[in-house]
């Protein structure tokens, strides 16, 4: 039994726990709250130590310090650009070890406890889907593998066979709790991770991730309940809950359901897009061309994408819109809710280049204000202005909310090349009369427009 | 009350009040709010450091600090990186931070 100061204890962690994600929904607050979560977690370690008393003391230490080394590194190192893809790791990680804790808690499962073998089976399967289903979304945001959804014939068909024998293994696990049958359930876990995620096209891949960190709290609510521990459930559960709500928040900001993120390329409902590059005729203009256009506009607004990150062009498109400033153009960022590779990631990387925080406008904030602009420059983004998410059923991404961009007088595209965006759809804005192409890496692109802006 | 309908309890009680705390978050912070719950999720440590201080075959022990591992990696990465995205909405300080670089 947990002595009670140690249940004390765990009590004030959940607390810091729930104080934390409170303060992680406001801009002011959210670095506190993050900084009160760790010390949570911290405490809730140290009285694991103190209350258990755990053999193998050396060597747990020694995996801790491998742990935490390995995670400061990870996240020190990475780029702001690179960041979505190390959450879907750490997520899968975190799912893994919950998946692992419930398989060595199965032989100490008494045969008479069933909801305790229940939410051990439960933990196992889980833990194992959130596992591989993030090493998935992680090679896809890595691209080390293709971002378009991936289907094969007769996915469906196996992906139920399977659903079914991890829900049969999981109720003959629930009977007679033994552990290799919790390896076959943690292996057949891991093969629906992958199915759950292969179909799954690079746009959504964000709101996967949100979704199997909902998946990874409810496993260590699980255990949780297995192993008796009531921080282990309560932390589970907030983030379980949270982070469904999220995955909700998210999907409803890109139009999109859950269940069709999921299916809908299974279900043949999207088609696929194009693909490639095509021949049809654009406008391109040279740096100068764009500048006098930008430098005699009286009002402009900057779209920003994760072409602009890639570029690390952050720094430079913040030295030319204060440049327009100077000149007495009206600047503002129009940051769509999904920009970049995650809601909210574009607003990191633009803070991370010091643009003050009033000059973001949110979609719906701005959107009404394209129509009195003269000219929108899109940089290094495609499909949050692409508006066959208006006109054409048909397209993966028809029903997002999009930014007006094809309501103003001009638009321009800093781009590439003219492949499509990560939705892999065609732009019809990019055919537009209206709209001027600028080609050319974005920072490059951006350093150009800047030099012949000073000289127009 | 029997253990597990006060467990139960629990969930529920934790499953309402996860939905409120973050019921009016703007999308702005959807990326951080993420990565912290990802970061609390990581307590699982707690449950890896439980089982292998109580185990007695090398076998069990071995797939315990796997565990340990993990989760560390879990909970430690999860805060150090959602401290980072934050570190960059912050004002004329961080800018400071920067230009020391």
């Amino acid at each position: 039994m947990i002595p009670t100061w140690a249940q004390i204890g765990y009590l004030v962690s959940a607390v810091c726990f729930i104080v934390a994600l409170k303060a992680l929904s406001s801009p002011r607050s959210a670095r506190t709250g993050n900084l009160i979560g760790a010390a949570g977690a911290v405490l809730a370690v140290i009285i694991t130590f103190a209350a258990y008393k755990p053999d193998h003391l050396a060597s747990i230490l020694i995996a801790l310090a491998i742990g935490t080394v390995g995670g400061v590194i990870g996240s020190r190192r990475v780029q702001m650009t690179q960041m979505p893809q190390l959450v879907a790791l750490f997520n899968g990680v975190g799912g893994g070890a919950a998946a692992l804790v419930a398989l060595v808690e199965l032989g100490d499962v008494p045969s008479d406890a069933t909801v305790a073998a229940i939410a051990t089976a439960f933990t196992v399967l889980v833990g194992a889907i959130s596992f591989s289903g993030s090493v998935v979304t992680f090679a896809k945001l890595q691209e080390l593998m293709t971002t378009r959804p991936v289907t094969f014939p007769g996915l469906p068909v196996l992906f139920v066979a399977s659903l079914l024998g991890g829900i049969a293994l999981a109720a003959w696990l629930v009977s007679d709790p033994r552990v290799w049958v919790g390896v076959l359930l943690c292996l057949i876990g891991l093969a629906i991770g992958v199915m759950l995620v292969l179909p799954v096209g690079g746009a959504d891949v964000p709101i996967v991730i949100s979704l199997l960190n909902a998946f990874t709290g409810l496993t260590v609510a699980a255990g949780g309940y297995v192993l008796g521990n009531t921080l282990l459930l309560v932390a589970g559960t907030l983030v379980g809950a949270a982070g469904t709500l999220l995955t909700k928040l998210m999907a409803d900001a890109m139009g999109r359901s859950v269940f069709n993120i999921l299916f809908g390329a299974v279900r043949g409902g999207s088609t696929l897009g194009a693909g490639t590059a095509s021949d049809r005729p654009v406008i391109s203009a040279g740096p100068e061309d764009v500048a006098i256009l930008l430098g005699y506009a009286s009002k402009v607004i900057i779209v920003p994408g994760y072409g602009l990150a890639v570029a690390q062009a952050q720094h430079t498109l913040r030295d030319l819109v204060e440049e327009l400033q100077s000149r007495g153009v009206k600047v503002d960022y129009a940051i769509h809710p999904v920009a970049g590779r995650m809601p909210g990631h574009m607003n990191v990387l633009l803070a991370e280049a010091q643009v003050p925080y009033e000059q973001l406008r949110e979609m719906d904030d701005i959107n009404g204000d394209f129509k009195t602009t003269d000219v929108v420059l899109v940089v290094g983004a495609n499909d949050v202005v692409n508006p066959a998410a208006r006109n054409t059923p048909s397209a993966p991404i028809y029903g997002m909310p999009i930014l007006n961009a094809d309501e103003a007088q001009r638009v321009i595209f800093l781009k590439r090349s003219m492949r499509p965006g990560f939705a892999g759809i065609e732009n019809e804005l990019l055919y537009d009369p209206r709209t001027t192409l600028l080609f050319g890496d974005a920072r490059d692109s951006l350093t150009k427009l800047l030099t012949a802006l000073k000289t127009v | 009350m029997t253990e597990s309908i006060a467990l139960l309890t629990i969930f529920v009680l934790a499953a309402f009040v996860g939905v409120e705390v973050i019921s009016k978050v703007s999308s702005t912070l959807h990326t951080p709010l993420m990565s912290g719950a990802n970061a609390i999720h990581g307590v699982i440590l707690v449950g890896a450091i439980i089982v292998t201080g109580a185990a007695d075959s090398a076998i069990v022990v071995i797939v315990g600090l796997l565990a340990v591992v993990l989760a560390t990696v879990n909970m430690v990465g999860g805060f150090v990186v959602t401290d980072r995205m934050l570190e960059m909405f912050k004002g004329p300080g961080a800018r400071k931070k920067e230009l020391h670089k």
